[in-house]
This record gives structure tokens, sequence and C-alpha cells, in this order.
């Protein structure tokens, strides 16, 4: 009982330090939308919103590099929204995890991103996978928004490539899919999510590989 | 760049957000779309994990990423912390570029 307990403390304590880790190396590349926003002429005020109510960072950069390069508005909207598209199928995947309320299920959605979402879905226990849901998109939020106001004041940032910072989200990743290959039918719709996503990236717009890749869930139509 | 771009994509992102957690909510599926709603996480990790390693600007481009997320496969195969996984995929990748093995 005492064992078990321990385990479940230093379980949880993993689980925080991985998700301040996570968060920690989100908001360096806050620190460079923060940067990269003002620089395409959004205000201070504007980056910081874009942060908090937009909250999702393939979206962020994708618009204001379109912005940056002379495009529209309607243009931006369009990028963007393709990359956010990918959240909607995050909630679906949540749905079953969280409980609770309407309402908090409208907060939750504000935290609904691939962090959250991959962590939480790495967990093997059901009241881990929610602590680990809350935990993860709870931090990211923090020091996304933290690193975006910084970036947005200082207006220069450190190089988060110079650090590799840009590998640090896929390793993450690749911890966080080894769970779901356990089982067979997690082993052939991550191929063939993988797969559908590389064949696709040279000819679709960023973010639509990542949609495409949901053909993988096909695999579950058949019974086990 | 406009409030209206940021208020517009503000709505956009959290309608697409809120759909799937709100619509669905906590209601029993039938066992074919439990099946298949199991199997997202499976197929869409996998696809970040491409699509940040190897995504580019214009297709595939592999680069230090790739020797930073090799490193990574292989300490998470041998079941390495989430964070020393992180971790060492950043660090490898950086090693790779200040040393020019990679851009």
């Amino acid at each position: 009982m005492t064992e078990a307990l321990s385990n479940t403390n230093k379980n949880e304590r993993s689980l925080v330090m991985s998700c301040a880790v996570l968060g920690a190396a989100v908001g360096v590349f806050g620190i460079a939308f923060g940067v990269g926003s003002v620089a395409a002429g959004g205000s201070i005020a504007m980056t910081c919103v874009m942060s908090l109510l937009v909250f999702t960072g393939a979206s962020q950069f994708s618009a204001v590099s379109v912005i940056a390069s002379g495009g529209s508005t309607a243009a931006a909207l369009g990028g963007a929204s393709l990359l956010a598209a990918r959240n909607g199928v995050y909630g679906l995947a949540m749905s079953r995890t969280l409980q609770g309320s309407v309402l908090s299920r409208l907060v939750a959605a504000q935290i609904t991103i691939d962090e959250s979402t991959a962590m939480s879905t790495a967990q093997t226990h059901p009241r881990a996978a929610r602590a680990a849901f809350w935990w993860t998109g709870v931090s990211v939020y923090v020091f996304w928004n933290l690193g975006t106001l910084i970036g947005a004041l200082a207006g220069n940032a450190i190089d988060p490539e110079q650090f590799g910072l840009d590998a640090a989200f896929p390793a993450g990743f690749v911890a966080m899919v080894i769970p779901h290959l356990r089982h067979q039918n997690g082993r052939r719709a991550a191929a063939i999510g993988a797969v559908a996503c590389a064949l696709t990236i040279p000819f679709l717009p960023p973010g639509m590989p990542i949609l495409c890749a949901a053909v993988g869930v096909l695999v579950g139509v058949k019974k086990p | 760049m406009s409030w209206t771009l940021v208020l517009t994509l503000s709505a956009v992102a959290y309608f697409f957000k809120a759909t799937g957690l709100v619509v669905v909510g906590g209601r029993q599926l039938p066992g074919i779309v439990n099946r298949c709603l199991d199997l997202i996480p499976a197929a869409l990790v996998s696809a970040l994990i491409i699509n940040s390693t190897l995504g580019g600007d214009d297709g595939i481009v592999v680069d230090a990423r790739a020797i930073g997320v090799a490193a990574a496969v292989l300490l998470a195969a041998k079941r390495a912390p989430l964070v020393v996984v992180i971790m060492a995929g950043a660090a490898v990748t950086a090693f790779a570029r200040a040393v020019g093995l990679a851009a």
C-alpha cells in the first residue's frame, strides 16, 4: 500500500516534471513568435491577445509568416485555419477521457492542442490521462503566453534552432507514441498515418498532411 | 496584421477545439466509432513526428532534426523517461548543427 502510494507520487512528480520541460521548450518558441509577430507589424497587444485566444502555435506562426511576406488577411486566415483543424480531431479523441460539465469542457477546449493530447493519450490509467492533459495544457499555456510577451517586448530573441529546440517536439512525440504501438491496430494506424503524412507533405499546404494522417484510424473499422 | 485577423482566427481556432469535445461529450458511441477514435492519437502523433522532423518550406527536408530524432527513437525504445528523450533530441540536433554535420 505504502509502496503503491509512493509509486503514484513518483509517477505524478515525473509527469509534472515532463510537463514543465515541455512547457519551457514551448516558451522559447513563444519568444520567437512574439518577436516575429511584432516584426510583421502586429502591436504588442495584438500579439499577446493572439497567443491568449488563438493558442495553437503552428497556426499563429503560419498567420504571421503570411502577413510578413505581404499576404492578405484572407490568405493568412486560410492557412492558419487548416492548421487549426486538427485540434478538432484531438477534441474527438479527448472527448471520452475528459469528464465533467459542459463548462469544464469549454475550458478544456482552449488547451486541446498537440502536446496536451499526445501527453494524455500516452498514459495508461484514465486518472493519469486526465492529469496529464490538464498539467500539459496549463503548463504550455503559461509558458507560451509568457514567452510571447517577452518576445513582443524584447523585439529580438535567441534562435530556438541553435539549441536544437525544433527537434524537441518530434523527440517528445516519439516517446508519446510508443504506448500506442503496443497493439497491432495501433501500430497499423501509426504506420498509415506516418506514410500518409510523408506522401502528402510535398503537395499539400501546411496542416493538411496531418489531417490526411487521420485515414489511419480506419484500421479500427474491422473488429479486432 | 489586424485585429480582424487576430479575432477571426481566435474564433475559428476555438470552434475547432470545442466542437469535438462538446458535441461528442461523454456520450456512448457505437463500438466501431470508439475503435476508430481510439486510433486517432497513434495516427496523428506519428504524423506529427514526420511533419516536425522532415517538414520544410518546400516539401521534405532532411537536416539535423533527423539526427536528433533518431537519437530520441533509440532512447525511447530503451524506455528512457520523456524528459531525457526530449533533452537528448534537442542536444543531439544542436550538436550536429554546431559541428556542421547538418543544417
